[in-house]
């Protein structure tokens, strides 16, 4: 079997990302086509550098769809022969090349890469999510109320940050303390707040018809706690309160001590945020409107402030999605969390970088991936701001 | 303004207090306990020989107890063994029964021992943190005036050509953690696959003579990541200033553009920036722990992980204490700072 030069490499590359060229046109052109029904999304579309961004992120964000039919090799096995070798290397027997090169144990650098996407981009956007609805409970109140709630709640989120990222996520995430149920127990807390944030919105919103909001309180207090119960806990672990058969949600590994030290720390910044973005809003005529009508605190926080806050916020939700996933690629760095054959970007850069003056390659290819994410999401955030301030 | 850097003080102290407190309940927990003394006295001792050990060594006393002999408010340890000899945690060797004290914490100015390093933790702090800070010093030196230069251009012609670039540069140098551009430097400059073999993809040998060549990479790829950010800032106070009232008054007078931003604009649009670089230093923290590691350059980042990565918890408690010290002294300074600055705001 030959070896492929460059040109044939970069061709099958893009042979092998069919599905996902494709996805991506489809979903421009119908964008385009219906952007002026699209609200602020479909104004995305009227910048050059949001376009350009959402379609950097929709790629990764495909590709980690289409994983399976993209990878040309099982992540894990191992070829003898084809240890740190170079891209477009043919294998010995089949005819078949790995196409970005071999990493340090003769694994295939290219199917690594495209699946290591699906990690990143189930973890990264679902972990700021959380990290959103935890920061939204506790800055409206705080902001609201202001007085001693918010001095204590700024004291606890000024703690977490002056933590050094790496020194709490060595401290959460090594096994030592795994082994305590240490995680669990802050995931236990942290996780209420969503399904209390939930619980919060429908409430207040409302009120005034009791017999719906029975219903839907009562649906989210059944399947929320239901999914709460089957995240935090794990049957075996030190956290299990659901039996094994209705633990429907199993979080493989680590993945879960890594879910919780990113919220963890995520959390604050957001906190501070929305609390920042409350104490101005407060003050608006529209929020005294709404108190002289005598409308309860938590309506006015979830249905009149929050929504006016959602600029910046949204805004902010694609920027720390992309510091989450630099997070997470920091996690892997140093070899924390997930396990080290995982195929996620940080571990497989920390895998590499060892090897670095003589075989650059399987760092460098996951490393230039996580940046094109990272990169996309920032572009679509300036997009978004520019766009959202444009009105 | 005194009653305000004092609230802030105690606020800090409070902070460290609470924070160390943490620290030390998270590597004080049992199985850590016990993976240091398999450390120290042998990995294949039993059970009950780990809980002498640590009942020997001071490690079985309850948690606030030991907290205390570490601030040195409550009183260290002792342990006579078989043979007569007085163990403890202030006891060194060689020293007069009678001349050992009976607090020696951080408030007498003890640190405790490293277990990795064999040496006293405030010696390793404050050698590695020399280190680290000659590396801080270069990024500061590499990172301010690039990154205010790149800012200031940009926001100067808001839309034009230039600002275009410039701020596409910085937002792709804010998207690429330290990690990757380490990786993507290395890979270009100073691997054998790129070609270039310009510099040295280690920073061992700096540790001993700072040459172009072993501290270019990591010096750039710190201050790539803060340049973006920081020149980002810049930009976005710089077009506020260039359309405020004061500025067209100066175009319409005739004064030249060039001394218009050098003159009118520069010294007013500086002031955010101000802030931001200040409170760059508790981050630069972080990306000096990944560039270290990366780089193998022995200063504080690399001691932190070597700490964490052994669960030496004297060395641990130190380091965390110089980590949140900087944090909230840089956030104290660029409080006090703005106010200096911009004689608008007050603190009250």
């Amino acid at each position: 079997m030959q070896d492929l030069t460059w040109g044939a490499i970069l061709l099958s590359l893009a042979k092998l990302f069919l599905p996902v060229w494709i996805a991506l046109i489809a979903t421009f052109a119908l964008s385009i086509t219906f952007k002026k029904h699209l609200g602020l999304y479909g104004k995305l579309f009227d910048s050059m550098i949001g376009m350009i961004g959402y379609a950097l992120v929709m790629f990764w964000v495909f590709t980690a769809l289409f994983a399976p039919m993209i990878a040309t090799h099982d992540t894990l096995s191992q070829i003898g022969q084809m240890k740190n070798a170079l891209p477009g290397t043919a294998l010995p027997d089949i005819e078949s090349w790995y196409l970005l090169g071999g990493d340090h144990l003769g694994r295939d650098v290219f199917s690594r890469m495209v699946l290591g996407s699906r990690v990143v981009i189930q973890i990264a956007p679902l972990a700021t999510l959380f990290a959103y609805m935890v920061g939204i409970t506790l800055g409206l109140p705080a902001g609201y109320y202001a007085g001693a709630l918010d001095t204590a709640l700024s004291f606890l989120a000024n703690l977490v940050l002056a933590f050094p990222v790496i020194l709490l996520f060595y401290l959460l995430v090594t096994p030592e303390i795994v082994a305590t149920g240490l995680p669990q127990f802050i995931a236990v807390v942290l996780f209420i707040l969503p399904l209390l944030f939930l619980i919060l919105l429908v409430n207040s919103r409302w009120y005034v018809k009791p017999m719906l909001r029975n219903i839907v309180v009562g649906l989210i207090v059944v399947i929320g706690g239901w999914v709460y119960l089957a995240l935090v806990g794990e049957p075996g672990s030190r956290v299990s309160i659901l039996p094994e058969a209705m633990d429907i949600i199993r979080v493989p590994g680590n993945i879960l001590i890594v879910f919780v030290s990113v919220v963890f720390v995520n959390s604050p910044t957001v906190f501070r945020i929305v609390r920042g973005i409350t104490l101005d809003i407060k003050t608006r005529d529209y929020v005294s409107a709404a108190q002289t009508r005598g409308e309860r605190p938590w309506y006015i926080m979830l249905w009149e402030v929050l929504p006016n806050a959602r600029g910046p916020l949204i805004v902010d939700f694609c920027l720390r999605i992309g510091y989450t996933t630099i997070l997470l690629g920091t996690l892997g760095f140093f070899g924390l969390g997930l396990s080290p054959e995982s195929p996620d970007w940080g571990s497989t850069i920390n895998a590499g970088r060892k090897l670095l003056t003589i075989a650059p390659h399987p760092a460098f290819v996951p490393a230039l991936a996580l940046m094109s994410l990272v990169l996309g999401l920032n572009l679509l955030a300036d997009g978004l701001r520019e766009e959202s301030l444009r009105d | 303004m005194l009653k305000f850097i004092l609230r802030r003080v105690v606020t800090m102290v409070l902070s460290a207090f609470c924070i160390t407190l943490v620290v030390f309940y998270l590597t004080n927990l049992q199985p850590n306990l016990e993976k240091i003394a398999k450390s120290e006295a042998g990995a294949r001792i039993s059970d009950e020989e780990v809980t002498s050990w640590l009942e020997k060594n001071g490690y079985a006393q309850p948690l606030l107890k030991r907290y205390g002999e570490w601030l040195g408010v409550a009183p260290g340890w002792t342990h006579t063994d078989e043979k007569g000899a007085l163990h403890g945690r202030c006891v060194t060797k060689n020293t007069d029964p009678a001349a050992i004290p009976r607090y020696c914490g951080v408030v007498q100015g003890n640190w405790g021992q490293s277990n990795v390093f064999k040496a006293p933790v405030l010696d390793i702090v404050t050698t590695r943190l020399g280190l680290t800070g000659i590396l801080m010093f270069w990024v500061m030196m590499v990172m301010v005036p690039v990154a205010l230069l790149t800012g200031v251009l940009a926001g100067m012609r808001e839309g034009s050509r230039l600002d275009r670039a410039l701020s596409t540069f910085s937002i792709a140098s804010t998207a690429t953690p330290e990690y990757v551009s380490g990786v993507i430097l290395i890979a270009v400059f100073a691997s054998k696959a790129g070609g270039l073999q310009w510099f040295k993809g280690s920073a061992s040998s700096a540790m001993d003579g700072i040459t172009f060549s072993n501290f270019l990479l990591p010096v750039m790829t710190i201050a790539l990541y803060g340049i973006g950010y920081i020149a980002r800032m810049t930009r976005a106070s710089m077009t506020e200033v260039m359309t405020a009232q004061y500025i067209r008054t100066a175009r319409l007078k005739g004064v030249s553009f060039k001394n218009v931003v050098l003159k009118h604009a520069l010294r007013n649009a500086l002031i955010a920036p101000f802030t931001v670089i200040m409170l760059q230093f508790p981050w630069l923290l972080n990306g000096v722990v990944i560039v270290e590691t990366l780089f193998s350059y022995k200063g504080f980042g690399w001691t932190l992980v070597q700490a964490a990565g052994n669960n030496d918890i004297q060395l641990l408690l130190g380091c965390s204490v110089v980590a949140v010290f900087v944090v909230l002294v840089t956030q104290l300074l660029s409080d006090i700072g703005y106010v200096f600055l911009n004689p608008r705001i007050r603190i009250s």
